[in-house]
């Protein structure tokens, strides 16, 4: 029989099919943090339940975290309380806590694959959208909402309907500047954020087989912009280099025996999607959104569409250019820019601070430019200051802040001001996501290191 | 029993003509700091409803004591971004029992089933007909049946049937929830957890 990789890892998940209903699909593993998991333990204790599994189970605080000062007492007393019922949470029932100040702290999507949590053939929740990040190890990884944390939590399974597939190819090679941010949102830019609802992408093609592991991940993260269940990508020799002896990845015979099941995670030649596209790389440039959802992106160097050559209502499209400021068939180089943020579970880790310093050596911070640069964890920390990564930024006049989720949600005191324009590495340009009134950019590393030392929106080939 | 029985629901509606309406407008990030399942109703669709004073806007159509009910309707891609549940909460604790619109996205449709709020999608052409009868008339009523799978707009006896897979409407039906059905299967899901390799 001919299957495809997400019909192996979905099938050999099922623990009950139901007629006319979805499957209960056990869950390999959970990771929780302090936003969506408190109402769940309530939910648990207030039915007499107990966490099912609890190794199973990895708690981190990530999203209302200070990225300043973490060794002070947190000062805001509902995030305190979030981080103080996620910690006792897991306290009582044995789970896993890697709280503020913990060596193996971050963003839930960076330390997952940091310590092997993240494995190919696995299914992997998270009460957080992005947490489709995992699907670049091969995995099954979608977002839950709180009932079905505690779902997880009581029975290590959620019941979900099977998801239709797709597949995206890209064939060729990548431009110069061109990174898998840029890839990512030229996709969601084609599909738009609702092309994808109902599916399960599967990213193929020569572009994702020369990308690196930290790109993989970008790129799947962002499936759910274009409302994908979740992306994956076939797990190969890259995939299983990056996971050998992580801090939970099976070792000795556990991982010989691992590697002979991985080794069969592959699409079958002539297995058949319910949808398929293919897109030539060499067609893709550095992007930029323009707009009030991830699909309205375009080429840096392109000018913003007008209303009757997009998809979508008129009346929609125009609401959501004037909350940006910005009018139709305006020019994106050149926009002047007032943050630049670099983090966040889709461009927070070490490759994504490596392509910043790339742009910014050498060069100055931009007077007019108030720059967040918030590693993804810990781990990305400590490898800039190694990689000697925070010299260049302290001697082009930018500081380097502590881990966490940061300005991508603002849920912290990392928030643009009203009005104020944002270029962001992060995944979402919603009214308001960096903060009431903000606007935000999204793009790659090298657009906002660009963007960063002139002070205004910058193609970074120009730069290169 | 997890929430309310939903079998007729017969209700005016407030309309929301907006595509892509994502859970970043229904409850913005700051608001998802409580540790319990309290009070969300009051912040739905803060930034839309509220000045930056905490005055509200009045153009905008929860501030409008014309519109009421218990049924939201919205433009297309409702509910996309965030996993937020707090999103379905809010929609939920403001007194709304059913969402309807041409087009969901997952992961807000499948939180609403499991609170207990009805997401009814419908064509285009339905959503557009919904819209112009409660802008010609905000007391137009519209009438959800459940077991019949069925909207109707009822000055007009306008109708459509809509999808939902058996086993979500029976627990909406009988106010049970996918919690209830999986602690009965502990034996089962422990039996197959020891075969997993990792
Ligand atoms: S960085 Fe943003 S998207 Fe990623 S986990 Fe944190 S809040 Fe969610």
């Amino acid at each position: 029989m001919s299957t495809t990789l997400f019909d192996k890892v979905w099938d050999s998940h099922v623990v009950r099919k139901i007629k006319d209903g979805p499957d209960v699909l056990f869950i390999d593993r959970h990771l929780i943090h302090e936003v969506t998991s408190p109402v769940a333990f309530l939910g648990l204790k207030s039915r007499n339940n107990t966490v099912l599994f609890s190794e199973r189970t990895f708690a981190t605080a990530d999203h209302n975290t200070p990225t300043i000062n973490q060794h002070l007492p947190v000062e805001d007393p509902l995030s305190a309380n979030q981080l103080k019922a996620l910690e006792e949470n897991s306290a009582e029932y044995g789970i896993s806590h890697w709280g503020l100040g913990h060596q193996k702290n971050g963003i839930v999507h960076v330390v997952g694959p940091e310590n092997g949590i993240t494995l190919p053939g696995a299914t992997i929740v998270c009460g957080d959208s992005h947490t489709s990040t995992h699907g670049a190890f091969g995995a099954i990884a979608f977002g839950i909402g709180t009932s079905e944390v505690e779902m997880v939590l009581s029975s290590q399974c959620i019941m979900q309907p099977k998801p239709k597939k797709m597949r995206i190819n890209i064939t060729g090679e990548l431009g110069f500047g061109v990174t898998p941010k840029d890839v990512a949102l030229f996709i969601i830019s084609k599909l738009t954020t609702s092309g994808a609802t109902g599916y399960f992408v599967e990213y193929a093609g020569d572009v994702f087989k020369q990308m690196t592991m930290e790109g993989r991940m970008t790129v799947c993260n962002l499936s759910i912009e274009m409302g994908a269940r979740g992306g994956i990508i076939a797990p190969d020799e890259k995939t299983f280099e990056y996971i050998k002896d992580r801090l939970y990845t099976p070792k000795g015979a556990a991982w010989d025996k691992a590697m002979d099941y991985w080794k069969t995670l592959t699409t079958d030649a002539d297995a058949v999607f319910d949808k398929e596209l293919t897109f030539d790389g060499s067609d893709i440039e550095p992007m930029i959104t323009y707009g009030t959802n991830p699909g309205m992106g375009t080429g840096i160097s392109q000018n913003i569409p007008k209303a009757e050559d997009v998809e979508g209502g008129v009346a929609t499209y125009k609401k959501s250019l004037d909350y940006m400021g910005f009018a139709e068939g305006d020019t994106m180089i050149g926009k002047p820019v007032d943050y630049v943020f670099i983090g966040s579970c889709t461009n927070g880790r070490i490759e994504d601070f490596r392509a910043f310093a790339s742009i910014v050596k050498g060069r100055k911070k931009a007077d007019n430019i108030t720059a967040w640069l918030v590693p993804g964890s810990h781990v990305v920390e400590a490898a800039i200051k190694e990689e000697g990564l925070l010299d260049i930024f302290t001697a082009a006049g930018f500081v380097l802040r502590e881990p966490g989720c940061s300005a991508c949600l603002a849920m912290n005191d990392d928030k643009v001001p009203a009005g104020k324009v944002a270029v962001s590495t992060s995944n979402r340009n919603f009214e308001g996501r960096q903060g009431p009134g903000s606007r935000t950019l999204l793009a790659s590393p090298l657009v906002a290191a660009a963007t960063a030392v002139t002070g205004v929106v910058t193609d970074p080939r120009t730069l290169l | 029993m997890a929430y309310d029985k939903f079998q007729i629901l017969k209700s005016t509606a407030v309309p929301l003509p907006i595509e892509n309406v994502d859970t970043d407008q229904i409850i913005p990030a700051r608001f998802l700091k409580a540790t319990e399942r309290k009070g969300f109703g009051d912040n739905l669709f803060r930034d839309w409803r509220y000045n930056s004073d905490n005055t509200p806007k009045e153009q905008f159509i929860l501030n409008n004591p014309i519109y009421k009910g218990k049924i939201l309707v919205g433009g297309k891609n409702f509910g996309s971004g965030s996993s937020r549940e707090h999103a379905a909460w809010a929609v939920y604790d403001y007194g709304f029992r059913c969402v309807v619109s041409s087009f969901f996205a997952d992961i807000f449709r499948g939180n609403c089933l499991n609170i207990g709020v009805l997401p009814v999608q419908v064509s285009a052409g339905f959503l557009d007909k919904i819209f112009k009868a409660i802008e010609a008339n905000p007391a137009t009523e519209l009438e959800i049946d459940l077991p019949k799978q069925t909207i109707t707009l009822l000055a007009t006896g306008a109708q459509e049937s809509f999808e939902i897979n058996d086993y979500k409407k029976q627990n909406m039906i009988n106010g049970f929830d996918d919690i209830d059905y999986l602690t009965k299967m502990k034996a089962e899901i422990q039996e197959f957890a020891e075969n997993r390799p990792f």
